[in-house]
């Protein structure tokens, strides 16, 4: 059993979606964690779930980030801990420099909301190690600013330590121009921290965690997690 | 009291009528002030009281036994769906304020219908809209593309950030539409039968508290801006246009549902169209209560506002809540939790008056009733208008020859109304909860209530070109397309929400219009057993250029129970394919004549309710037996269209289909672009058929190919050559580009 919390922050919105696959579908002890909590010493992984946490006013995660609930986190993350970051979670985990980079506008200047394809690019890390090298996940996407960017030095220290953990491609794993949804760099869809214990991604493992939802490629992530003790 | 002197122009100014003036008078026994006259002028607007359609809505049937609040009782209506579980909705225009301000109109039309629905104690699950505007090809292109991407993102940023799932529609273009943008929002909430609390204003002495955004100029007489023709001068009423903050009402959504559960609450209403006025009486009037309110009291975002100013503002994401008094500081910890400010501003009282005080001294003192439900019932005089002699008299048999029958169906599939809507549906949040199992694109979306076993389908429907060539007949289809819709995904229709889209109700021709529609919609309804729960009007839908079509939006909900919903795609090779329904030589408003020909003529296709109430029901055995591998409905492009609709909407591929027809007398443009009603083209496994035949035999249908390849081919059973052969890369490439290519992103 993993001990998983949620973080709500005021305008997180896939919050219950997560909760929902973490406690009902995989059975594990879940509990949200409301923003103003320093305190979150019993859990085995924090998520930061998507959605728009101060209604991404000024910058998306610019504000979340001062949570007291944030220091706490890093803490936890700092103890070797879990952490995952989704959407507007990497955005925050961004902004709080637990990740390397930042997330920019779409190329598209649009919201981009579907189905893209994923390829694992990395599985040794807490939360690939149960899908394997070069697997493509069909998982969801729902972003406006999920353009990952990072300078050159960054990105050569992202490839030498093999924090790339995913990148958009097609169905059959191949990195096209089309299949890159936002203009992320190198298709970036999601990195790990160099210790490898926080993953911030953009896609939408929770939203492709159940058949009726016409995908069960996510899961694996959050099996992965699992798979820790 | 302010000392503004009333004069005749003042009045008018109001949109009151020298009679509504004097019926003022008589209400208060003296003459009213600013205030006052500014009050009963939202009240008594069309948006508010419905004085010019309250005789045609009477004919609408309201009662079921699932009903659990009727059309008008609430803001929204509520559905039982069994098992203690109810849900809410509704649909509610924001034309006006879309037209002068494409985003802001449409993101607070989203915000106005989300803040009905969870004040009523419901969590919404869902949203929805129908949006039409002017072609993409001709006229003012600039214009429509510029509202088209404005009300798009508008209702992308709230609906994202509120994070409720946008999760379809429908969206329509003709040139009756230009400069006219239809925005209806619709929304659907769940709840557990006891958690649904009425806007009551009850228990004298009971504290009124005023919560969330502060007071501004914005918005003034929105209500009453809605309720007159758009002209040139509307560029000017830009004021009258609300900002939303979607992430307050993202906080309210959250606060109030907790505070509704706290049980310290006893009544609660969404300060929308004429803001604070309309939640003090509206709320007072249910309750058979007065309310006493201070407007110094409420927080104002600008200064030296007036209590004019203040009551009649529509600044959004604002609520009137009625707390029990001694639970103030209950309230006050789950407001400091979402970081809302609320303010005491009055109370409930028992002198029936509904009264304002600024700053101690009195503004305004009008009984609740007289505003909330004595406005005037107007019978408009009604007229057949005179143009619709010469559109029906049209014959499609008196054009040519189409040409080439797959450049036909090219064109019709890349035409903005047929094609793909994914450019549309893309920007918004479709997923986001987790409970969409059946994405846009299909006939109807569908929704899973998790836990439960339940499913909640929705379409929203209507063809107004039918509805402007025959309003009796397009009130009717509405009803039936979307009744079908529900049904193709699996689902019983249960209730219906409706939108009434019209112009100026003082037209005697617009209002036989509208009255014609609603009587096509009543016997609609009462065939299909599917009651109107709620609604909203929407007159004055006109611009320089004339009326719009006649619009009846029609919002069908229905329920599947411990099965999974049906798509409208083919699924796989070898798969036969059946057509339900005979096909008849209907051309008349079809998108066939519009797209190829440019006409907007001729008589529609002709609904028979019994036969379409058959078919309902023979789609739901044959779902529940669980051999239905798809079902789409034949709408807008007829048969060809339908097929290839089917052929091209599966997320993980396109799939071809060969088809066979029998011909008889129909003309080949009749056999595959006539929208004949009651049509549905099905797909089963082989070993199947014999069972989905047996089903069917006592509704006409015909085995009419299989799906596979990579090609559409439609062929007459007997004679040479076929009419369709197409390439699906060709068709997909022309119907998922359409509106892409056209908006230039």
């Amino acid at each position: 059993m993993m001990r998983f919390s949620v973080v709500v922050f005021p305008g997180s919105n896939c919050d219950h979606d997560c909760y929902h696959v973490l406690k009902h579908v995989l059975g594990q002890p879940t509990e949200f964690v409301w923003h103003k909590e320093r305190e979150i010493s019993k859990f085995d992984c924090v998520v930061l779930p998507g959605g728009f946490s101060y209604g991404d006013y000024l910058r998306t995660g610019a504000i979340a980030r001062f949570s007291p609930v944030m220091e706490a986190v890093q803490k936890h993350a700092e103890r070797g801990k879990l952490v995952i970051g989704i959407c507007n979670g990497f955005q925050i985990l961004t902004e709080s420099g637990l990740l390397p980079g930042a997330l920019l506008r779409n190329a598209s200047l649009q919201f981009v909301c579907r189905f893209v394809h994923v390829r694992v690019e990395n599985t040794d890390s807490p939360f690939t190690r149960k899908t394997s090298k070069s697997e493509v996940l069909e998982i969801p996407i729902a972003h406006g600013e999920g353009s990952y960017f990072a300078d050159d030095d960054t990105l050569a220290e992202l490839k030498k330590n093999d924090q790339i953990l995913v990148r958009y491609t097609d169905r059959r794993g191949l990195l096209t121009p089309e299949s890159n949804p936002n203009g992320s760099l190198e298709s970036i869809a999601g990195i790990c921290n160099k210790r490898r214990n926080v993953f911030g991604l953009m896609p939408h493992p929770e939203r492709a965690s159940e058949r009726e939802l016409g995908s069960v490629d996510g899961i694996k992530i959050f099996k992965s997690i699992l798979e820790m003790n | 009291m302010q000392t503004v002197e009333i004069t005749p122009e003042i009045i008018q100014r109001h949109n009151l009528t020298s009679e509504e003036y004097d019926r003022i008078r008589e209400i208060l026994g003296r003459e009213p002030n600013i205030t006052e006259l500014g009050i009963f002028s939202v009240m008594w607007s069309e948006h508010c009281s419905y004085k010019n359609s309250k005789q045609v809505l009477k004919l609408l049937p309201k009662e079921g036994s699932r009903i659990l609040v009727k059309a008008g009782e609430e803001n929204a209506g509520v559905v039982d769906i069994g098992d203690g579980w109810v849900i809410a909705f509704k649909i509610e225009s924001h034309n006006h304020p879309s037209a002068v301000e494409p985003f802001q109109g449409a993101a607070t039309g989203v915000g106005g219908i989300l803040r009905d629905i969870f004040t009523m104690g419901a969590r919404p699950i869902a949203s929805m809209n129908s949006l039409r505007f002017g072609k993409l090809d001709s006229g003012d292109v600039a214009t429509t593309k510029r509202l088209l991407s404005g009300v798009v993102a508008g209702i992308a940023h709230y609906g994202n950030c509120i994070g409720v799932p946008t999760i379809g529609g429908e969206v329509y273009f003709d040139e009756s539409y230009e400069g006219n943008p239809l925005v209806n929002a619709f929304a659907l909430g769940l709840a557990r039968r006891e958690e649904i609390v009425r806007a009551k204003a009850e228990g004298v002495g009971n504290p009124v508290f005023y919560l969330g955004a502060a007071t501004g100029r914005d918005g003034m007489g929105g209500a009453s801006f809605a309720s007159r023709d758009l002209t040139e001068e509307s560029e000017k009423d830009r004021p009258a246009v609300q900002v939303g903050d979607p992430f307050l009402e993202k906080l309210l959504l959250e606060a109030v549902l907790e505070l509704l559960k706290s049980g310290c609450v006893v009544g609660i209403q969404d300060m929308g169209a004429a803001g604070l006025t309309c939640s003090t009486c509206e709320t007072a009037s249910r309750g058979s209560t007065g309310i006493e309110i201070d407007v110094a009291k409420v927080p104002q975002r600008e200064t030296g506002m007036v209590p004019y100013e203040i009551m009649l503002s529509e600044s959004q994401e604002r609520m009137l809540v009625i707390l029990k008094k001694g639970r103030e500081a209950e309230a006050k910890r789950i407001f400091d939790k979402w970081d809302l400010h609320a303010e005491a501003i009055g109370r409930v009282t028992g002198d029936s008056l509904m009264r304002v005080k600024d700053n101690g001294v009195l503004a305004a003192e009008i009984p609740a009733r007289s505003l909330a439900d004595d406005a005037p019932v107007y019978a408009r005089e009604e007229k057949e208008p005179a143009y619709l002699r010469k559109v029906r008299a049209f014959d499609p048999k008196s054009l040519g020859d189409p040409g080439d029958l797959n450049a036909v169906l090219l064109k019709l599939l890349d035409s903005p109304t047929i094609a793909s809507k994914e450019w549309v549906y893309r920007q918004y949040d479709h997923m986001v909860r987790t409970n969409t199992v059946v994405l846009p694109g299909s006939d109807a979306s569908v929704i899973r209530v998790k836990g439960t076993g339940k499913s909640i389908a929705i379409s929203l429907d209507c063809n107004s070109t039918y509805c402007y060539l025959d309003p009796y007949e397009g009130g009717k289809i509405a009803v039936a397309e979307s009744a079908r819709n529900v049904a193709c995904s699996g689902a019983e229709p249960l209730s219906v929400t409706n939108c009434l889209n019209f112009g100026n109700p003082y037209n005697p021709e617009i209002f036989w219009q509208l009255k014609k529609c609603v009587e096509g919609m009543r016997d609609a309804c009462d065939a299909f057993g599917t009651p109107v729960s709620g609604g909203n009007v929407s007159l004055y839908n006109q611009s320089p250029k004339g009326a719009i079509d006649p619009t009846p939006t029609i919002g069908m909900v229905g329920l599947i129970e411990g099965r999974e919903p049906v798509t409208s795609f083919f699924k796989e090779e070898g798969d036969v394919i059946l057509l339900l329904g005979t096909t008849r030589e209907e051309l008349g408003g079809s998108e066939f004549l519009k797209t190829i020909f440019n006409v907007k003529a001729g008589l529609p296709p002709r609904l028979d309710l019994g036969e379409a109430g058959r078919l309902v029901n023979l789609l739901l055995g044959l779902s529940r037996a669980g051999i239905l591998k798809s079902a789409h409905d034949c709408a807008e492009g007829g048969l060809a269209v339908a097929l290839a609709e089917s052929c091209l909407l599966g997320r993980r591929g396109e799939i071809g289909a060969s088809v066979k027809m029998p011909k008889g007398a129909l003309s080949s443009e009749a056999l595959l672009f006539g929208e004949t009603q009651s049509r549905v083209v099905l797909s089963v496994a082989e070993e199947n058929l014999k069972k989905a035949q047996r089903m069917i035999e006592s509704y006409p249908f015909e085995v009419i190919g299989r799906v596979g390849g990579d090609r559409l081919k439609i062929s007459l059973s007997a004679g040479p050559g076929d009419l369709i052969d197409a390439p699906l890369r060709v068709l997909s490439h022309a119907w998922r580009n359409a509106i892409g290519r056209r908006m230039g992103v």
